[in-house]
């Protein structure tokens, strides 16, 4: 449904490297989540998608079309929401969503099947201005505006920042429900728990594609042996450990710090508990844990 | 089309929506024309002169009078010795002094000829020009009444005529000029943001990823605003008929088809700016400053154009309020036809198209 190959794009005139030879295939009936801090270059990429930016290299096609040279075919045929809201703030709920209708030739009756599961949430405050919507709200109504020419493809870029849990969550529910009605899902977010959701996700970082798998493949091909810390003096702890021969990384995660050890080094828990003892620690806590995709995260970026 | 209309509508909501701009955008002409229209004026009314009169006579005493009863002229002071005179200008006291000469009765009954002579400040040119003569106009007044008396074997009656304007109202001159300004300005500055607008916003992002076309875009920007400049121009065109007193000599439907033509024109040029900028800022400024001056030197309501060295006329050419200036005069104020003004309005309808092509051209289908 959608190739990348070798995409590169630079700004300033090459001064700032944003993407870096990007390879990529989406399979149709996909929900893919791409997934990087911010600057890594997501939103690059989904401007270059959605034929909004010329890629410096490289060749990308959406449906089979070129996003430089077919671009008038892809702009009919995918819905693109983009990371800053931006529907009109001075017309109201219904009129945005008339306008976006009517823009692709079709109207909310033609349609409304498709994006009720998500208007019919927003459409008791449909004489609202959308300058006047929470967040969440927001993300709804621009979903809606997105999906109301029935698009083939929809590409999300960070639909979820700046939207409370509960909301974050109803709106994963949302493209799970979405996905089964066939659409390719195209998703991006910082936040690492939100893979989980996501047949395959795409890990970028400084403009470089570091893996592309199932949450599962990418977990699963966790090398180190991973630990979950903690002691009473946590700012000790991870300093102390960080001095320690043979662990690779340390750092802070919620009231944790994970540590990842290299199989082959020896060092195990014993070892390792005994090494804080002599350096004073209380309540030492070590479990062996499984890891997360922050922590594979963390481990490519090394 | 379907598109193109759901682009209309929204553009008229946008502009519905936004009350203070509007109220701002219908009453600031009302408030430009009454300020210029009133403010700006080089007519010269209840002007201060001071009489240098050593003779006292008769003759000298009814000049006086005649020159204080008429409108133009208040009599503040008498002097003594002409040093006075430049006294009373360094302070601004006075326009105009007006000096008898010594025993002028006498002299006039006696020689048959006696001199005034007029001192004028002329520091601000135009205004000492006509204080100068006006008073000569009012001594020439009484110079006729006495050759009444005498018959005189040859004598030159020279009568002028003001055609258009006997009056020489200053308003003939200055209301047309304002029109074209406000015209300008307000139309090219309402379609400069317009686009810019969604840039800044970051509208423009979603609507590119659309089946929209640059012209839709483009088009549906100029309506609603070529509705308001209507609405401005009907305004403007009251108010210059009733509370100026300036006459609706030509034909309503082409003073009104021509208006309509140059609105069009500034809003082009609005949009021109609009889709060659990046914020609205510099949008504004451009639309505003860059167009204020070459609209003002340029339209030939200040400065002759015939005047101007030949170069400066040339660049003339390729500013536009001086076609609608034009064109307003001779509409308007002369009663002309529209085959006297077709060639400006070829030009202006050529322009109109250009800047709306290039507006065309120059948006811009992606980001950046």
């Amino acid at each position: 449904m959608i190739t990348v190959q070798n995409i590169s794009k630079t700004y300033n005139k090459g001064a700032v490297k944003a993407l870096d030879n990007i390879n990529l295939e989406i399979q149709r009936g996909e929900l893919f989540g791409l997934i990087g801090p911010d600057g890594a270059g997501k939103t690059t990429l989904f401007r270059i998608l959605a034929t909004l930016l010329v890629p410096d290299q490289g060749t990308a096609t959406v449906n089979g079309a070129d996003v430089v040279r077919d671009y008038k075919a892809i702009r009919r045929t995918i819905g693109y929401m983009p990371g800053r809201f931006s529907l009109y703030p001075d017309l109201t709920i219904l009129e945005n969503l008339e306008f976006y209708a009517a823009v692709f030739g079709t109207t909310i009756a033609e349609n409304y099947a498709q994006i009720k599961p998500i208007y019919s949430q927003i459409e008791p405050f449909k004489h609202r201005r959308a300058g006047q919507l929470s967040g969440g709200m927001k993300q709804k109504l621009a979903l809606s505006c997105a999906l109301v020419h029935q698009p083939d493809v929809l590409l999300l870029d960070e639909p979820t920042t700046g939207v409370d849990p509960v909301s974050r969550q109803e709106f994963w529910d949302m493209l799970q429900l979405l996905q089964k009605t066939g659409l390719t899902i195209v998703v991006s977010t910082p936040y690492m728990d939100e893979a989980d959701r996501c047949d395959r996700i795409g890990l970028i970082q400084k403009g470089k594609m570091m893996s592309v798998n199932t949450p599962q493949g990418i977990t699963s091909g966790y090398q180190p042996d991973l630990y979950a810390v903690r002691s009473s003096n946590m700012y000790q702890l991870i300093t102390d450990l960080r001095q320690l021969d043979g662990i690779s990384t340390c750092y802070a995660f919620g009231e944790d710090a994970h540590v990842s050890v290299a199989s082959n080094s020896g060092l195990n828990a014993p070892a390792m508990e005994a090494f804080l003892k002599q350096k004073a620690h209380n309540n030492i806590q070590i479990t062996p844990i499984a890891a997360s995709i922050e922590d594979c995260f963390i481990e490519l970026m090394r | 089309m379907n598109t193109f209309l759901a682009f209309v509508i929204k553009e008229f909501r946008h502009v519905l929506r936004d009350r203070r701009s509007l109220i701002v955008v219908i009453g600031m002409p009302i408030i430009m024309l009454l300020l210029y229209g009133f403010a700006l004026s080089n007519e010269v009314k209840n002007s201060r002169i001071a009489i240098l009169d050593t003779s006292r006579d008769d003759v000298t005493r009814t000049l006086t009078e005649r020159l204080d009863a008429s409108r133009y002229f208040t009599v503040v002071q008498h002097i003594d010795r002409p040093e006075e005179a430049d006294a009373l200008f360094r302070q601004g006291k006075v326009r105009a002094v007006v000096v008898f000469q010594p025993m002028f009765q006498q002299t006039l009954l006696h020689t048959n000829a006696a001199s005034v002579q007029i001192l004028a400040d002329a520091s601000d040119t135009n205004t000492g020009n006509t204080v100068a003569f006006y008073i000569s106009n009012v001594l020439r007044a009484y110079q006729n009444e006495l050759l009444d008396q005498q018959k005189l074997p040859y004598h030159i009656n020279v009568e002028t005529q003001m055609a258009y304007n006997p009056q020489l109202k200053s308003a003939f001159n200055f209301v047309p000029g304002v029109m074209v300004l406000i015209l300008i300005l307000l139309c090219s500055m309402l379609t400069a943001v317009a686009i810019v607008k969604e840039k800044e916003m970051g509208t423009m992002e979603l609507i590119l990823v659309s089946p929209v076309r640059p012209w839709m875009m483009i088009v549906a920007k100029a309506l609603p605003f070529l509705v308001v400049g209507l609405l401005n121009v009907a305004v403007i065109l009251i108010m210059a008929y009733t509370i100026l007193g300036l006459p609706l000599r030509g034909s309503l439907l082409l003073l009104i088809a021509e208006c309509g033509l140059f609105v069009l024109l500034a809003l082009s040029l609005g949009l021109f700016i609009s889709t060659r900028t990046n914020s609205q800022q510099v949008a504004l400024f451009i639309s505003l400053v860059g167009l204020m001056l070459p609209s003002l030197v340029f339209s030939g309501f200040m400065f002759p154009l015939e005047n101007m060295p030949k170069p400066l006329q040339v660049v003339s050419n390729i500013v536009p309020t001086k076609y609608f200036f034009s064109i307003l005069k001779s509409v308007m104020i002369k009663g002309l036809g529209f085959s006297y003004v077709w060639k400006e309005t070829l030009i202006m309808a050529t322009m109109t198209l250009v800047l709306m092509l290039l507006a065309i051209r120059s948006f811009k289908i992606r980001l950046q």
